[in-house]
């Protein structure tokens, strides 16, 4: 007796190999970016949408969250995407130069910034631009289903490559979302960062509530070394949005990164970040803060790979979830069997402000090398009760007790965040988030 | 004025509070002595209205309104003032921040205008001066890394700045050193007025050689079951709590 062995698919996946043999012929690129895509898509297609039985994806099940895959976000012409820029309020008054991408297609850019060469990615992967062969290089993303799903269908975004004369150079990724039907985009950004140059980069993302649409999109950065990156990312997508995001990371000897991220939008979120050092003496700073309330679902996932020695890393992130909401964070370092002297500290602390709320912590150190100093921590808790009476005793009312505990607990990480003016946005957003509870 | 009359605490279904009754008229200052355990900080507590107690039975007046039902934020605005026997630190929380915070709830509470900013600053300089508090502490996280002195001398700070009706000190002489104790205690009599009344809160009698208190109240097994001048207070101090444990067992 033989039995068939057939793969059943959900309606989404179904939907988006569908979807891929239709757009493939005409995505940007040639036979290297190609075959690119067809290995990426041919890593979805074996494993489908990851569910919650791959230890990866345990605490979000992309495959449960994702019902459908809608149409492929066209690019918003002019009118139509200076209104739909219009719609989302800037993050502060940074006076930064701007990238700007409506429903992840590049719009605007500015082009005259010395020592910084920005190119649109669908130009960059149709002329065969020497920095795309260079693209999806960090082994340790590789297996990653969303990542390969966006490597597969990316059709716009940018390349952007700073060289040291750019001194200290500052950029802002602005994406804003908004149509009136349901979309999927997939921007990529691959950014390289020069020998000893540096880069202040911020990115937010924006989007109406209500409109159910999906974005899964990718940054991925290449340091060289002693380069010096910091990297703010904010999600304050609409409510309805189902927003998968990858950050990789490659760092070179000596290099300086940074990266906090501020997620309080999307009703499903899940930021990861895979970050390589390949040169000694890196230091690494990864901080985030998450804000849930409502039936939100946010993840963040974290694979540091201290890879050589003598490299330093400090992570710090801070959930607070309200009502129903969900957070998780995972967070993984791996200290490879050379990589003496790494020094690794994950700490990820949550705070339950309702009785239904959930917060998944999993910190993980897979340590292969013997003089080594790594350290991980995970609390959950709900705001203390004596500190709570003690500022009510000093004529704080309730809800401005509760919120000067939450800016207080979600103030540590918001140190990761290099420039003032940022900070003080992200702060504002925290403020404003906080105000909406009462 | 404070009334309290036959006032019931329980715990967890304990009682802590068994029928106590003290009256403080405005200008007082009364100091409350008993042993451990007799109900001093519960009833510290319970003034300034922490949840974790269930009031049975009596009755808490200030200027003839009763409390009972008002929220701690209700009662500060009202001008009640605990002072912590242990301050609580809270990280991230700046003093500065802290204190304005405070202050702008109260005044926007009893409908007066917020504080500017440079007046807060004046303010709390003026006070932190006068209580010998370093500068540099005002920049740091509330009781953040602070001493048990410092933390003492940082409640009579915002007592000193919230100008309370009422204040209660909650054994605060318990960890200070002589000197941090003649600070605290000129804090606190620089506060005496003819419109505040003041619950000194207290183990020993030292305390009292430098806030002289108008009244002393004995506090055993949950009530007040001896009342006096000052010179109780030195009495207890050569005899002990002994006589009282027995008479209210």
């Amino acid at each position: 007796m033989t039995a068939e062995l057939s793969i059943i698919r959900t309606a989404a996946e179904t939907e988006l190999i569908e979807r891929f043999s239709h757009v493939r012929p005409v995505l940007p690129g040639d036979g290297v970016v190609k075959r690119l895509r067809d290995e990426a898509f041919a890593l979805f297609t074996a494993s489908g949408l990851p569910h919650r039985r791959i230890e990866e994806w345990k605490y979000t099940d992309l495959r449960a969250f994702m019902r459908d895959a809608p149409p492929l976000a066209l690019k918003p012409e002019g009118e139509a995407a200076a209104r739909l820029l219009g719609q989302a309020p800037p993050l502060g008054d940074l006076a930064t130069p701007q990238l700007t991408f409506a429903n992840g297609h590049l719009v605007a850019a500015p082009s005259d910034l010395a020592g910084i060469e920005i190119v649109p990615l669908a130009d960059a992967l149709a002329s065969g631009h020497p920095l795309t062969a260079r693209m999806a290089g960090l082994e340790i993303a590789r297996g990653n289903t969303a990542l390969a799903l966006n490597t597969a269908f990316m059709a716009d975004g940018a390349i952007v490559h700073v060289r040291r004369e750019a001194g200290a150079a500052r950029l802002e990724l602005r994406f804003v979302n908004g149509a009136a039907q349901s979309f999927a985009t997939s921007p990529r950004l691959f950014i390289v960062v020069d020998d000893g140059a540096e880069l202040d980069l911020v990115e937010t993302h924006q989007g109406p509530d209500g409109l159910a649409y999906q974005v899964n999109s990718a940054v991925e950065i290449v340091a060289g070394a002693a380069a010096r990156v910091s990297h703010v990312r904010v999600n304050d997508e609409g409510l309805g949005a189902l927003a998968v995001s990858t950050l990789t990371v490659a760092l070179g000897a000596g290099t300086d990164f940074k990266s906090f991220a501020l997620t309080k939008g999307a009703s499903v979120a899940r930021h990861q970040i895979f970050l390589g050092c390949a040169g000694e003496n890196a230091t690494i700073a990864l901080g985030g803060a998450t804000m849930l309330r409502g039936r939100q679902h946010a993840d963040t996932t974290l694979l540091l790979d201290h890879a050589v020695p003598h490299c330093t890393s400090r992570e710090l992130f801070k959930t607070v979830v309200d009502d129903e909401a969900v957070g998780v964070f995972q967070g993984k370092i791996i200290v490879r069997p050379h990589a003496q002297k790494s020094d690794g500290r994950m700490m990820s602390a949550a705070l339950l402000l309702s009785e239904g709320g959930t917060m998944n912590n999993k910190p993980e150190l897979e340590i292969f090398a013997d003089d080594v100093q790594c350290a991980h921590g995970a609390t959950c808790g709900a705001l203390d009760d004596d500190l709570l009476f003690y500022l009510m005793a000093r004529g704080l009312p309730r809800p401005e007790a509760e919120a000067l505990m939450v800016e207080a607990f979600l103030g540590e990480p918001l140190e990761f965040v290099v420039r003032d003016d940022v900070r003080d946005a992200l702060a504002g957003l925290a403020a404003t988030w906080l105000s909406e509870r009462r | 004025m404070l009334e309290i009359r036959n006032l019931v605490v329980d715990i967890e279904d304990k009682r802590i509070l068994n029928g106590l009754d003290l009256t403080v008229n405005t200008g007082e200052v009364a100091a409350i002595m008993g042993p451990n355990g007799s109900g001093k900080s519960t009833l510290s507590y319970v003034i300034a209205g922490k949840e974790d107690y269930t009031v049975v039975d009596g009755e808490i007046l200030l200027d003839g309104e009763s409390i009972l039902e008002l929220e701690p934020f209700e009662r500060a605005a009202k001008g009640v003032f605990l002072a912590f026997q242990y301050p609580l630190e809270i990280p991230g929380v700046g003093t500065m921040t802290f204190l304005k915070a405070a202050l702008n709830a109260q005044r926007k509470a009893r409908g007066e205008a917020e504080l500017t900013t440079p007046d807060l600053m004046r303010r709390v300089k003026a006070a932190a001066t006068k209580l010998a508090i370093d500068p540099e502490m005002l920049k740091r996280p509330l009781n953040v890394g602070f001493s048990g002195g410092e933390k003492k001398r940082m409640e009579i700070l915002q007592m000193a700045l919230l100008e309370p009706s009422l204040c209660i000190l909650d054994e605060t002489d318990s960890g200070l050193d002589i000197d941090a104790l003649k600070i605290v205690a000129d804090g606190v009599n620089a506060l005496r007025a003819p419109d505040r009344s003041s619950l000194v809160i207290t183990h020993y009698q030292r305390l009292l050689d430098y806030i002289v208190p108008d009244t002393v109240h004995v506090m055993a097994n949950g009530r007040v079951v001896r009342s006096g001048g000052k010179e109780l207070a030195i009495e207890l101090e050569a005899n002990g709590y002994a006589d009282y444990r027995q008479q209210a067992a």
